[in-house]
């Protein structure tokens, strides 16, 4: 996938000295355009190519410059830097929400922000462009014959503490202190569950393995080096291909994550970003992306389907996941869960 | 006459009662703006302040430093009423130990636990902040510290202004009642200053009675001082009248007994020198009676034509009556009247100028017609009026405008020798034109006169 | 004829009686309502001449009070009062007629002549003269069983003559008499009345004659 990436070319050097660190960036449409739109996500361009394609076919003489950097990079870009971008998404929803409850993003217009539900928007200033949910994989040789997939937190504790010796060492999930996402899922099982605790120390009783980034874990799996991997974004678990996996959304409850879009204060084409944006919204460019990269539209009826889904709440709540001194606190906690004797 | 309309009573009761409900409104609408600013105020800032406190609270030292424990439920809930922005800050012994190190301090320290709001600009936005202090032993040694917990009041503005929206909305209505209302109110209350206008509008001109219709207190003053005028018109009134006919009475009867006394000197007096004088003695004897009498009768005409005290009457019959009355005089020069009269002719006006009219008239035409002469009465319908006219063989207008006849004290330039004041047809012009009728004079083709005398039909 | 004159003006009263005397009627003057009333009862009369501002009460009221009595008594009202309402008020109460004083004896004949006339004879005036019947209130003559129709002035002058009979009558006399002084008459206008009534007294033996330089006077033969 990072081949791919990499084969339409980095164009650094056509971007102006930038104090933060990108991933990649790719120029879509004419040459020569009359008006660029510039987007900062932490989004793979993959995903978002299908429908940034049917947008400028759509506006003929308009140019986009997608640009792609970790969510933290993405943050200080805007917050730090001021960096010209008239667009940023990104999945780290407690950082976008801190660049909107700081002051850094424009209201949008009224028409778009009311076509959104409620959880998927704050204020009028950030919207939810894509959800998914947060899953628990498992490999084919993590069950027995006549085991069952657990479908609870509970029974995930059940089979791992029921069969100590098959999981040492096999059981991965993000590491809170080293990923801001797995900080912000962790932190929600905690305020959603007293179970992540009891899932924690079972996890640290079995070696559990720490990992910053979904990729890794489902690599890892993948490899056979883990049997079971706690917290990984549907997105990439799905991506992939997906023989020889198991993915559950566990039914007691499954946060969703919410890939959320804003207009910077400091946007040069503010006006083009929302023409962008509200593509995006459109049904039409929601069914481009479930299609073509398998993340889930926005929409309330899948929460109505699956009632086991729970959105991650997109307000200033979750500026206390940003709080260093809560954070230290927490992880303390946490690592006193995972290193039980 | 134009009366100076100064103003109108229900113009000002309308145009005051409007402008105090407008008043109203506007004072509605802010009251409740302001009410809502500052219950909204009062409740988001218990909110604010007992999430400061809850913060605060939960604040311990524990080894190697200070616990603290930011809810994210805690913020949620913050940001949840018209999902606010919110920003604090935590201070130990004066170093920030997270949050945002750049949120303003309140100017006084706040005490223990009792949480001090301010509102102050930070970033792009107003916030108001919710600053709690305590102290918290770290180390051993007390430290101070201080929460501030800041909020937007985006919501709360928004509510202020919705309310002041619905709250001008309100006195909108109000308005818009009002309007109907203050002129219903405007209505009741001068009503019965038009009852009372009409009442007495409604009189006839003789009704001099005291004004005795309800009137609401306020109007009682007007009410004593109109009756007390019209106690006083009528006895000017009635002095008049007594006067007019003193005076006739005090005039005509010696006269009376002069003409008498002179005729029958004339009878008895074989002079001719003395009989001339005698004959001079009696014309003008006549001659002031008779200016006396049209003096009197003008006097009467102008006083009943202001009254317009109209009836319902029958002009063919009146001008029977006149024509029955003057019928010796015309005898006595063997004048025939010759009547061509409409059965009846239905007219409104006064009796007594009509008779004073009609009156005026044939005896005009009896007094220059000269004897063994016709004239000729008629009386008919002629498109919209009762048309009388009377004709006469006399000596005509002698070429004067007819008009300069009907001035007062003007005759013709060819009766020198017939007594008369020059007012008979003045009399009847005024009684004409005050009733809505006419009169003419012309000239008779032929020789004589021709006068008509016009009232309108009913 | 017999007058009842109601006047509380003395003077009046004296010169209203005398003239009428001298046309040789009967006068009896009262000088209140309350006389009035007394010689009502005592006698009967023609003709009332009743004034209205009387010093015991208002003429009108006596008037009313007259006609509820249903007495047929004939009035004619003298007012001062020249005020037009007046007039009509009086006529509306009952009064046959009314004259504004000052008034003219000859318009005063008139009017009770026309009054009587209108109330039908109830006094004999019919008079003769040699082989003449005059009835002045029908202004007819007879003369040799015909009747003839006289004009109001010829029956004044008739009238005139035979109040004399036989006398010479100036033609200033008459002229007073016949004319009003308001009217401006010469003296030849008495000739043509003279010449009118001679023609309607053809065939009678009455006779009216010129007197040179004195006057007329009628005769019988």
């Amino acid at each position: 996938m990072r081949g791919i990436l990499f084969a339409f070319g980095l164009m650094l050097c056509a971007l102006p000295a930038l104090a933060f660190d990108i991933e990649a960036t790719q120029d879509f449409g004419p040459e020569a355009p009359l008006q660029r739109l510039s987007v900062l996500s932490t989004t793979d361009t993959a995903i978002l190519e299908p429908v940034i394609t049917a947008w400028l076919e759509r506006n003929p003489g308009l140019g986009l410059r997608y640009v792609m950097a970790s969510s933290q990079e993405v943050y200080r870009a805007i917050a730090e830097e001021g960096a010209a971008f008239d667009l940023v998404i990104s999945s780290a929803m407690d950082l976008q929400m801190k660049l909107a409850n700081d002051g850094h993003a424009l209201a949008l217009p009224a028409d778009l922000v009311a076509g959104q539900p409620v959880w998927a928007r704050w204020r009028d200033l950030l919207v939810s462009v894509a959800q998914e949910p947060v899953v628990l994989i498992l490999s084919d040789s993590a069950l027995r014959a006549g085991e069952e997939v657990p479908r609870t937190r509970r029974d995930l504790i059940a089979l791992l503490r029921d069969n100590p010796e098959r999981f040492r060492g096999r059981v991965g999930t993000y590491d809170p202190a080293e990923s801001g996402a797995g900080y912000l899922f962790a932190a929600q099982d905690a305020r959603l569950s007293d179970t992540f605790w009891r899932l924690a120390e079972v996890m640290g009783r079995l070696d559990a393995r720490l990992y910053c980034c979904s990729v890794d874990m489902i690599e890892a799996v993948r490899a056979g080096q883990l049997l079971v991997g706690y917290n990984v974004l549907g997105l990439y678990a799905l991506a992939g291909h997906s023989e020889g996996l198991t993915v559950v959304e566990l039914e007691d409850f499954t946060l969703t994550l919410l890939r959320t879009g804003l207009v910077p204060r400091m946007a040069p084409e503010p006006e083009a970003a929302v023409g962008f944006l509200r593509y995006l919204l459109s049904q039409e460019a929601q069914a481009l992306i479930a299609r073509g990269s398998g993340l889930a539209a926005v929409e309330a009826a899948a929460f109505e389907r699956n009632p086991h889904l729970r959105p991650i709440r997109l307000d200033p709540g979750l500026l206390a996941n940003l709080d260093p001194v809560s954070r230290q606190r927490f992880l303390a906690e946490w690592r006193a869960a995972m290193e039980q004797p | 006459m134009a009366r100076p309309v100064a103003f109108s009573l229900r113009r000002r009761l309308v145009g005051q009662l409007l402008a105090l409900a407008a008043v109203l409104a506007l004072v509605l609408s802010l009251a409740v703006r302001i009410g809502a600013e500052r219950a909204a105020q009062a409740t988001l800032d218990a909110v604010l302040g007992s999430a400061a406190l809850a913060l605060a609270e939960e604040m311990r030292a524990e080894e190697g430093g200070v616990v603290i424990d930011v809810q994210p439920a805690t913020f949620s809930m913050l940001a949840a009423m018209g999902e606010e922005r919110i920003f604090y800050r935590v201070d130990i012994g004066g170093q920030t130990v997270t949050g945002y190190g750049d949120l303003p301090l309140p100017e006084g320290l706040p005490t223990t636990l009792a949480p001090v709001f301010y509102t102050v600009p930070f970033r792009d936005a107003r916030i108001r902040v919710a600053a709690v202090a305590r102290s918290l032993r770290v180390e051993g040694r007390a430290s101070p510290v201080l929460v501030l917990l800041g909020q937007t009041r985006e919501g709360q503005g928004a509510i202020a202004a919705r309310l002041g929206w619905q709250a001008a909305a309100l006195g909108l209505a109000v308005f818009l009642v009002a309007i109907p209302l203050a002129l219903l109110v405007a209505r009741s209350l001068t009503a019965p200053i038009d009852r009372l206008a009409e009442a007495v509008g409604r009189r006839g001109p003789r009704d001099l009675r005291p004004v005795r219709d309800p009137a609401p207190r306020e109007l009682l003053p007007f009410v004593t001082a109109l009756n007390s005028f019209i106690g006083r018109l009528r006895g000017t009134l009635s002095q008049t009248e007594t006067f007019i006919a003193e005076a006739a009475h005090h005039i005509r009867t010696p006269l009376a007994v002069m003409r008498n006394e002179a005729e029958l000197a004339l009878r008895q007096s074989g002079e001719e020198a003395t009989r001339a004088r005698l004959r001079g003695l009696i014309r003008s004897a006549d001659d002031a009676a008779r200016s006396a009498g049209q003096l009197l009768d003008h006097a009467t005409v102008l006083y009943r034509a202001d009254q317009a005290d109209w009836a319902r009457l029958d002009l063919a019959e009146m001008v029977r009556a006149v024509a029955a009355r003057l019928a010796p005089a015309s005898e006595m020069k063997d004048i025939d009247l010759v009547l061509d009269i409409a059965p009846a002719l239905p007219c409104e006006g006064d009796a007594v100028l009509i008779e004073a009219a009609l009156r005026n008239i044939l005896d005009n035409a009896i007094k220059y017609s000269p004897p063994d002469t016709v004239v000729e009465i008629t009386a008919r319908i002629e498109g919209e009026t009762a048309l009388v006219r009377i004709s006469d063989r006399g000596r005509g207008l002698g070429g004067a405008a007819p008009e300069r006849l009907l001035r007062r004290f003007r005759r013709g330039d060819n009766v020198g020798d017939v007594t008369g004041s020059g007012l008979g047809l003045t009399i009847v012009e005024q009684a004409a034109s005050a009733m809505g009728g006419s009169f003419r004079l012309r000239a008779r083709e032929g020789g004589g006169a021709c006068a008509e005398f016009c009232l309108p039909l009913v | 004829m017999r007058f009842l004159l109601v006047e509380d003006n003395a003077d009046l009263a004296a010169s209203v009686a005398a003239r009428l005397g001298l046309e040789g009627h009967g006068v009896d003057c009262a000088g209140t309502l309350a006389e009035a009333e007394e010689f009502l009862l005592a006698a009967s009369y023609d003709l009332i001449l009743l004034d209205i501002m009387l010093p015991d009460g208002d003429g009108r009221d006596f008037l009313a009070r007259h006609r509820r009595a249903e007495r047929t008594t004939p009035v004619i009202v003298m007012t001062a009062r020249s005020a037009v309402s007046d007039r009509v008020d009086a006529l509306d109460t009952g009064a046959d007629d009314y004259i504004t004083k000052p008034f003219d004896f000859a318009e005063l004949e008139a009017r009770c002549r026309a009054v009587l006339r209108r109330r039908g004879g109830l006094v004999q005036t019919q008079r003769s003269f040699a082989d003449l019947t005059f009835d002045p209130l029908s202004a007819t003559i007879g003369v040799a069983g015909e009747s003839r129709d006289l004009r109001s002035r010829e029956v004044r002058l008739l009238e005139l003559f035979l109040n004399a009979p036989g006398r010479i009558l100036s033609k200033e006399h008459l002229c007073d008499r016949l004319f009003s002084f308001s009217e401006p008459v010469t003296d030849n206008a008495i000739e043509v009345y003279v010449g009118r009534l001679r023609k309607k007294l053809a065939g009678s033996r009455a006779r009216i004659e010129t007197v040179r330089g004195l006057g007329y006077r009628l005769t019988d033969g």
